[in-house]
């Protein structure tokens, strides 16, 4: 097994705040930091550019270690092989776009003509030559993001950081910005770090995902692993998934409050419970079937999601569940009535917590 | 537009006419104070004889006396004054309240008691003069050098709080991101926060200039009157006021002129900016 290109240990410690996290990543790897705001994602990317100091940990990029506070090593900002593509990109207004891109190779000594012969293919690689001397002010969100991009990428940075790249365009632009992105990712040959709270730019861009709360890691593995098995509220509700903890016996999971929810796999111990909204069917009165997982719960709220009516309940189960137009018309929903949920354990998915 | 009833349209119009007299009045009497001495300047303008006034070399001497020096004020005030305003806005200075306080004490001061000060501090028999006569043989006082000196210590805040304002307004993650692309902090200085705050240092610079040209007390202590060498325009013109009213009138003319330049020029820039 090849050491990784990245191999660093965060730890910042704030007045309300600290950030403790492990990051390893193979060459060629693009990781995401997922997690709510707030959660220490931007603190550790700012931590990984140099721009933040560690209070503790290490931080190594190719077996150079870059930080240790321990030994009082802290390389600044601009003497690191690191390229950031900042959240509202902060192209420098009064350059155009190739002397942005331009930028980081004449801080590397290279004469202004020569910087600019180097840059000039990246702004082509960019779908931008016609755009050489356009100030950012006149470029659109998705050039200037690939400006910011190529502007990264043109000083062959080892360590490459995105934060939130693509959380400043509208909707339309972020398809094609994301698959653009994507596919210069997949080039990049050194380690790429992405930062978002928007799973689905996670789950499209990254091989591994690290999910953050509070400063902590609380789940990391490829985005399928985790958008089956997620372990917290946070993922269950990112991937759409109803999730609860508890105890396994055999087929059985029993919550905290003694609620039995029965499943298919047989486990014993600590586990989690998973099912999709759409796994669950609602019934006006008790249901004859023999299912076994069945509760009484009310309706605390309506919402439209996709083609689908989303209900959210509360009970001795709360959960999600996802209706056609005429199931909820027909069982007459609304907030405060009182329904029955059945879920199939065939449906229902259950692994070691 | 949202469309308006017309009725809350023409009440609207017929507040916005109506000003009370209790504050139109002062307002133009205001007005009035500020515009009637320069249009009695131009009045009493002795027209014919103006271009005979401006011919005189005296004239030309003090008048470009006056432009050098303010010039020189400038440019020391660029000189030193950035850094000051970058040290102020952008570090953690200690004390950094009471040495926004002391950069800003000559804005306040009377010009008058800041030339008796540098007379104290560069004079001859002052701290550093001595020092400066002794080891250089260099003085100040009464020189051309000393009026630019005199210049720069009334007009400098000026340029550095224009600054610093610039500098707390433009966004220091521009900074962060030169210093990602590998730039030192002296390069993002240079070639990210300099061209960034460049109409702010413009401004400042006008307005400097403009008070360097002015200065009067400062200069009149420190540096003296001797035509030619130390005597300024407004040093000149209060001169020549004593002597022979009707080229102190032409001298105030030029001024007068040149300061209209100067606000022109500063509005072009202000209106310039991004």
């Amino acid at each position: 097994m090849t050491p990784p290109a990245l191999d660093a240990r965060l730890r910042v410690d704030r007045a309300a705040f600290s950030l403790d996290l492990a990051l390893t990543a193979a060459p060629g790897e693009v990781l995401a930091l997922l997690g709510p705001n707030g959660a220490g994602k931007s603190t550790a990317l700012r931590a990984l550019a140099g721009l933040l100091p560690l209070t503790d940990g290490r931080l190594a990029l190719d077996g150079t270690v870059l930080e240790d506070p321990a030994a009082g090593l802290h390389t600044p900002a601009e003497e690191r092989p690191v390229g950031v593509v900042f959240q509202d990109y902060l192209l420098f207004p009064h350059l155009g776009a190739l002397d942005n891109i331009a930028f980081g190779l004449r801080c590397r000594g290279l004469r202004k003509a020569a910087a600019r012969e180097a840059a000039r293919p990246w702004l082509e690689r960019m779908g931008l030559a016609g755009h050489a001397a356009s100030r950012p002010r006149s470029l659109s969100g998705g050039q200037a993001q690939r400006v910011a991009l190529a502007r990264a990428l043109a000083v062959r940075p080892r360590l490459l950081l995105l934060d939130e790249p693509l959380a400043a365009l509208d909707a339309r632009t972020r398809l094609d910005v994301r698959a653009q992105l994507r596919r210069h990712l997949a080039e990049f040959e050194a380690v790429a770090v992405l930062v978002t709270h928007d799973p689905l730019d996670a789950m499209v861009l990254a091989d591994r995902l690290v999910v953050i709360e509070d400063g902590r890691e609380v789940q990391s593995g490829t985005p399928a692993e985790i958008a089956r098995h997620p372990r917290t509220d946070y993922i269950a509700r990112l991937v759409g998934l109803n999730l609860y903890r508890g105890t396994a016996d055999g087929h059985t999971v029993t919550l905290p409050d003694g609620t039995a929810l029965a499943t298919t796999e047989r486990l014993t111990g600590p586990a989690f419970v998973a099912f999709p909204p759409d796994a669950v069917t609602l019934h006006r009165g008790r249901p004859d079937s023999s299912a076994r997982n069945a509760w009484p719960l009310t309706v605390a709220g309506l919402d439209l999601h996709g083609d689908r009516i989303r209900v959210d309940l509360t009970g001795p189960l709360p959960l999600a569940a996802d209706l056609t137009h005429g199931a909820a018309a027909e069982l007459d929903l609304a907030p405060g009535r009182e329904v029955w949920a059945t879920v199939k354990a065939a449906q229902t998915h259950a692994y070691p917590a | 537009m949202t469309p308006v009833p017309a009725s809350t349209r023409r009440r609207a119009r017929r507040g916005g006419g109506r000003v009370p007299y209790a504050l139109l009045l002062p307002a133009l009497l205001g007005l009035a104070f500020l515009v009637l001495p320069l249009v009695g300047l131009l009045v009493r303008a002795p027209w014919s004889a103006l271009p005979e006034q401006l011919s005189s070399p005296e004239v030309w001497q003090a008048l470009r006396l006056s432009l050098i020096c303010a010039t020189a004020a400038t440019g020391v005030s660029l000189v030193l004054g950035v850094p000051l305003a970058w040290l102020l806005a952008r570090t953690e200075l200690p004390g950094r309240r009471l040495v926004r306080a002391l950069v800003t004490l000559p804005l306040v001061l009377p010009p008058v008691v800041g030339g008796v000060a540098l007379l104290l501090v560069l004079g001859r028999n002052g701290i550093v003069g001595r020092w400066l006569d002794s080891a250089f043989g260099l003085t100040l006082p009464f020189t051309t050098p000393g009026v630019v000196l005199a210049e720069a210590f009334v007009a400098m805040p000026f340029l550095v709080i224009s600054v610093e304002g610039a500098l707390r307004a433009a966004d220091p993650r521009y900074e962060e991101a030169a210093a990602t692309l590998g730039a030192s902090r002296l390069t993002a200085f240079r070639r990210v926060t300099l061209p960034l705050i460049a109409p702010g240092i413009g401004a400042g610079a006008v307005l400097a200039w403009a008070r360097a040209l002015g200065e009067f007390g400062a200069t009149i202590t420190f540096a003296g009157n001797f035509p030619g060498r130390t005597q300024t325009m407004p040093l000149a013109v209060y001169l020549a006021m004593e002597s022979e009213p009707e080229a102190a009138i032409a001298l105030s003319l030029v001024l007068l002129a040149v300061s209209i330049a100067v606000l022109a020029g500063l509005r072009e820039r202000w209106m310039s900016t991004p």
